[in-house]
């Protein structure tokens, strides 16, 4: 499994591996219709990929689109200063960093309960029938989403209407309306998306484990509890690993969408994240280095959280990432 | 061979399942253990309700006339039946022209994105390949580095894609996580097949084309349907690059525009409302959004349910392989 991670980059030396620069390129010739096929692609994959990396110098920069390449002003960390002076990227810094947490740990904490409850139905066209109707939000797109969450919790929403009903509340609240919801609405609108999704991957490691532990632990006297805390939790207990380290490397990307749709004027203070930032501060008002600036940031971020991630679980003796 | 791990997980889930009920019936359920059933059917049909319950509402006010809805109370039933909002979003040349696109996008760019991946995951399953390793390693390093948003725009702006339909397909041509599944499933083909045809002289392109195509099709139908759901769920790409040009819009940037607007008195929907209440038909922003949000999404509702297990045998692969 660690190997089938890894991905065929790891170095294994391929045995028939021509030797010489003559042989490569009649070995090239003879395969010209493979090369025919791939080469393409690969020019497709530098001029998409490869080439806007370059625009990562522009952080340095002073950037003007109308500016020719070397006629650019050199500003050096300028930009970087400016970020880590700013107010409003602090704000966003902190936002992006507690919506990202709460994406991960709700998350998890959210799917593994639920594939562990699936995983005690007996009935099992009910079991489909959950599980298929789990899926369905996953596959909506965000603005359909959202469109759904603003009619929801909206003044005559269904929330409203029942908080009055029960009479816990005398007057409709404004919920997209009150900054500091925002990231518990944040967190209600990615489980409702996203948690049956991604109970699918803890379900087919369920089912993996064997059958048999059951039994033993029913012969020691444990009920389902137990055995759900004492056999299926440490069953998927690899699983469950490797997934968090594969998303910590993508801690930071908590999203766009969501933030974005869901956000408005009255929230923006506890809505905006790095990717916001990014698209107001570069696109909408092309200051384009400050931009660029902020997105290094947060894919160097990004890289160290992997890196740490991997480590722990390498100390800890887990499965890991590379 | 992660694809066969799932199929063997798959299998062994129904073939696991069985024992395990029958071990059940003769363990006999204590207090506790009942108390547990009870819980556990009540928080999964909570969960169901609460997944299904937006959809059905917006299914309702998107059926019912559009002055009665003002009034509130519609929950899971039309009060006041009619087709009138469906006629006039059908009738609106902007959203009909956006349903266009929408559905040309999702159509080109997954036709295009399953021969394209299939093509180089191909050559890149060929262990004898010269260029195999440059062609793998190229592709997965985009994984973990990218240029990010602004010098993305930047390279589109440059390459004269802003403003045309080919941003919809080219950025997004080939995914890595696609070719990776692709490449699992052709390298998982029985090894003599594609032999055999090499010993009857077909070339890599006839190999290609009649052998490896037509046999990869359930791998090809998972890569379809997530590219098909990405495109037609898509809606930033067409506001950072053709919000100007209203020609190339698409459903779900429609929607959002009026989800944004709905607020604010010059809406968009608002607009439409005034305008649309000449003649016989009457429409409210209210009515508007719930029928575009039930356009935008129906395609999705409609085909998910047969094709579920398509995407949670591509969401296993693609767990398994990172």
């Amino acid at each position: 499994m660690e190997n089938d991670i890894a991905l065929s980059a790891s170095p294994v030396p391929n045995p028939k591996k021509p030797t010489g620069m003559k042989h490569f390129f009649k070995q090239l010739y003879l395969q010209r219709a493979l090369v025919i096929m791939s080469v393409p692609f690969i020019i497709w994959l530098f001029i998409f990929r490869y080439l806007p990396l370059w625009g990562w110098v522009s952080a340095f920069q002073n950037y003007k689109p109308a500016r020719g390449f070397f006629e650019q002003e050199w500003v050096g960390l300028r930009q970087f200063e400016f970020l880590f002076t700013d107010e409003r990227f602090f704000r966003v810094l902190r936002n992006t960093l507690v919506m990202s947490f709460e994406n991960l740990i709700l998350g998890f904490v959210t799917a593994i309960t639920l594939a562990l409850l699936l995983n005690e139905v007996r009935q099992l066209v009910f079991k489909r029938v959950v599980q298929t109707i789990s899926y369905l939000p996953h596959f909506i797109s965000w603005v359909v989403a959202a469109g759904i969450i603003q009619t929801t919790l909206s003044t005559d929403g269904i929330v409203n209407t029942l908080l009055m009903k029960f009479g816990w509340i005398d007057e409709e609240l404004l919920f997209l309306g009150k900054a500091e919801w925002f990231w518990g609405i944040y967190g209600a609108s990615i489980v409702w998306k996203d948690v049956g999704w991604n109970t699918i991957v803890y379900l087919a490691a369920m089912t993996m484990i064997d059958p048999a532990l059951y039994e033993a632990a029913e012969m020691d006297g444990a009920g389902r509890f137990k055995k759900m805390w004492h056999v299926t939790l440490p069953g998927i207990k690899s699983v469950i690993i490797v997934l968090l380290i594969m998303n910590t490397g993508y801690l930071l990307e908590s999203g766009f969408d969501p933030q974005y749709l869901l956000g408005n004027g009255m929230n923006i203070s506890h809505s905006e994240n790095i990717d916001i930032f990014v698209l107001n501060y570069g696109i909408r008002m092309s200051n384009y280095s400050l931009a660029v600036a902020a997105g290094i940031f947060k894919t160097v971020v990004s890289f160290i959280l992997l890196f740490v991630a991997n480590n722990i679980a390498k100390r800890l003796g887990e499965a890991r990432l590379y | 061979m992660a694809l066969a791990d799932a199929q063997a997980a798959a299998r062994s889930e129904v073939r696991q399942v069985r024992p395990v009920r029958k071990r059940r019936r003769r363990y006999r359920m204590s207090a506790g253990d009942w108390a547990f059933e009870i819980f556990n059917h009540v928080a999964l049909l909570t969960l169901v309700i609460v997944t299904l319950y937006p959809f059905v509402n917006q299914i309702a006010v998107s059926f019912n006339s559009a002055t009665d809805s003002l009034k509130g109370g519609i929950y899971l039933w039309p009060r006041d039946w009619t087709l009138d909002n469906y006629k006039y979003v059908f009738k609106e040349a902007t959203i009909f022209n956006a349903f266009l696109v929408s559905v040309a996008r999702t159509v080109l760019g997954t036709v295009l994105t399953v021969l394209c991946s299939a093509m180089v995951a191909y050559t890149i399953s060929r262990q004898d390949f010269v260029l195999r390793r440059f062609v793998t390693i190229a592709f997965v390093l985009t994984m973990y580095v990218n240029g990010g948003l602004i010098p993305t725009f930047l390279l589109m702006k440059s390459l004269g894609l802003i403003n045309s339909f080919w941003v919809y397909i080219w950025p997004g041509l080939i995914g890595v996580f696609n070719l990776i599944i692709i490449r699992s499933f052709i390298e998982g083909l029985p090894e003599g097949i594609l032999e055999a045809s090499r010993i009857d002289g077909a070339g890599d392109f006839r190999t290609f084309f009649s052998i490896v195509l037509p046999l990869s099709t359930p791998v090809l139908a998972t890569v379809a349907l997530f590219s098909g759901v990405y495109q037609w769920n898509s809606w930033f790409d067409v506001m950072i690059y053709n919000s100007s040009n209203i020609k190339l819009s698409t459903l779900q940037y429609e929607l959002q525009k009026i989800l944004q607007n709905s607020n604010a008195a010059t809406t968009a929907a608002s607009a439409f409302a005034n305008s649309g209440n000449v003649g016989a038909v009457q429409v409210t922003p209210l009515s508007i959004r719930a029928t575009m949000t039930i356009v935008a999404s129906a395609p999705i509702i409609m085909v998910y349910p047969f094709l579920q297990k398509y995407f949670v045998k591509g969401m296993m692969v693609g767990g398994v392989k990172g």
